[in-house]
């Protein structure tokens, strides 16, 4: 998660809430949000050298696939359960945004927003899948195997009953009022508070 | 001597002896009017007392954890690799504390030392102790030597089966508790190869029905073939592969003749066989199988395992070896899922090795470099 993403999550963290970071990498934000949230927190990583250094940064950590770790945390089991910018190399998204909902009481998810204006015009013009500073990978080696839009995210969540609390959306410096306006133009990426819905 | 103690080295260690005059009673029933624990320490205990950690050790391991009995020792302790000044368990931090268990044949109370009743060798007839019993006997050990409450208590096999009954049976006593390829229970498959084992021990002619000591014999065929089926239970088929393949031992074959073709692997389980049936007392092999046998985390909750871990207070580290099929990494999820759904704190971690159940007591990087990182949250910071 970029620095701006942290800065937008952490705003939406009640202090003292239990965390589930899914996905956690290097354990920074976990333990920015304990050292400034009073957050108590679990991280979940497949990386072996990822999980050392969250466990040097004094947090609690799994290891265990996102894919289909999920059925071991209990349901209600944390206060939120966080997903940055991993939505899209999941196997089944729709299947684990459904569990986070049920693990906590809210999820914040972040992705890139593939219907950024520079993605379309880089797929309408150059007929190529879109390859940028964010998603520097080919096609056939990038981890990114679900790419969505700000668009498709909100249907999904509303296919799977999934209440959308709050929206950030991230956008450069000249595009910042337009991605607020028109997010799925002019978002770079997006961040959802979500919940299940009718609770 | 020092040029021959390597760095990192706790050095030279004197076991010490804790004799108690008080009688102990096993959870089956049958009391010691006196016993006797041997035991290890490293490291200095702090004024406040909270820099105790205690290793328990598993199926044939000893209070001899770490450093030298002597200075010409060939063979360090058994987690030599993860105690000393600047390793995991780091002695210039830590006290750490490793008892021989009762029952086993190291100096501690056990089938080779003498009944007091009968100033004959216990034998046969030494009670049949369980994991829990070890616990009780070792929390008297730590009243003994003035400790009340454990840092952390740590150990793999069933050494962390041993950590984990301590957190439940003394939630108040266990700050942090490290189970390394573990197992919340043992299954049909691991019964039947303790079974296989004690069979062999127990039909050596030279057994006399647990009384060889008094008739003058040992049962190191018995014992040498329990140890090949137990040590093939620990390496992983790979590892044994990349360590063995198909390799013949040097001399062993001739293309002329009829002589015994040995594999490399024969050869190995054979020096491990022969080796261990001298060292090692068959009762205590028979009993440590048994204890394990019987050992069952969930046993008094009705096999909720999650009920069973719902009182312990420490702070938890399980991790599994991926080539493990001894105790497989599904059993150490099972003891994680359980936590979690306790409500505990649990890191956990599968270590990518071929290293097999053996993986907790061999070098692998990510799995010091874990243990190191974990560890620094024990004890006074």
């Amino acid at each position: 998660m970029t620095r701006l993403d942290l800065n937008t999550v952490l705003g939406w963290i009640t202090p003292g809430s239990r965390v589930l970071d899914l996905g956690c990498g290097d354990g920074a934000f976990l333990a920015r949000l304990r050292d400034e949230r009073d957050t108590s927190g679990v991280g979940v990583d497949i990386d072996p050298d990822n999980l050392i250094t969250s466990v040097s940064k004094g947090l609690d950590v799994i290891q265990e696939d996102i894919n289909d770790g999920l059925h071991c945390f209990s349901t209600n089991g944390f206060d939120v359960v966080v997903l940055a910018h991993a939505l899209q190399e999941l196997t089944h998204p729709h299947i684990a945004l459904q569990r986070m909902v049920d693990i906590g009481n809210e999820a914040v998810v972040s992705f890139p927003n593939f219907g950024h204006w520079l993605c379309r015009l880089h797929l309408g013009l150059k007929g190529r899948m879109p390859m940028s500073r964010a998603m520097p990978r080919q096609w056939y080696d990038t981890p990114n195997i679900h790419f969505c839009t700000v668009k498709d995210f909100e249907s999904l969540c509303s296919e799977l009953d999934i209440d959308i609390i709050e929206r950030a959306t991230i956008a450069g410096p000249a595009q910042r009022l337009l991605g607020r306006w028109l997010p799925n133009l002019f978002a770079s990426s997006a961040i959802y508070r979500i919940r299940r819905a009718g609770t | 001597m020092s040029e021959t103690i390597p760095a990192g080295s706790v050095g030279v260690v004197t076991p010490q002896i804790a004799k108690c005059d008080t009688p102990f009673a096993f959870a089956n029933g049958i009391a010691l009017s006196s016993h006797e624990l041997v035991y290890e320490t490293y490291g200095e205990l702090n004024s406040t007392g909270d820099n105790a950690v205690l290793i328990c050790h598993a199926l044939s391991g000893s209070h001899h954890a770490a450093g030298f009995h002597a200075g010409d020792d060939r063979r360090p302790g058994w987690w030599d690799l993860a105690i000393g000044p600047g390793k995991p368990i780091d002695t210039e931090r830590l006290f750490v504390v490793c008892s021989n268990n009762l029952g086993c044949c190291d100096g501690s109370s056990g089938p080779n030392t003498i009944n007091p009743d009968t100033g004959k060798p216990w034998g046969g007839q030494f009670p049949q102790p369980q994991v829990q019993d070890w616990v009780r006997s070792q929390k008297w050990l730590a009243e003994h030597l003035g400790i009340s409450r454990w840092a952390a208590v740590m150990g793999g096999s069933l050494g962390g089966m041993q950590a984990l009954q301590w957190a439940i049976d003394f939630p108040e006593w266990v700050e942090h508790c490290v189970a390394l390829a573990a197992a919340p229970g043992l299954t049909a498959q691991n019964i039947a190869f303790n079974e296989i084992a004690r069979h062999a021990i127990l039909s050596d002619p030279d057994w006399h029905g647990g009384d060889y000591l008094a008739a003058g014999a040992l049962p190191t065929r018995g014992v040498a073939l329990a140890r090949m089926v137990g040590h093939l239970t620990y390496m992983s088929a790979d590892g044994m592969s990349d360590r063995f393949g198909r390799e013949l031992r040097e001399n062993s074959f001739a293309p002329d003749d009829n002589a015994e073709r040995v594999f490399q692997v024969e050869s190995y389980l054979r020096h491990q066989g022969s080796r261990f049936s001298t060292q090692f007392d068959a009762n205590t092999y028979v009993l440590m199988t048994r204890a394990l046998d019987l050992f069952d985390l969930a046993g008094e909750h009705g096999g909720d395992l999650t009920a069973a871990l719902s009182n312990a207070q420490a702070n938890f580290l399980v991790a599994s070896f991926s080539s493990d099929w001894r105790f497989p990494p599904q059993r150490s999820v099972e003891i994680r899922d359980a936590l979690m759904a306790a409500g505990k704190s649990v890191t956990y971690a599968n270590i990518e090795t071929d290293n097999g159940h053996d993986g907790f007591l061999l070098p692998n990087s990510h799995y010091e470099q874990l243990l190191s990182e974990w560890m620094r949250r024990v004890g006074p910071s």
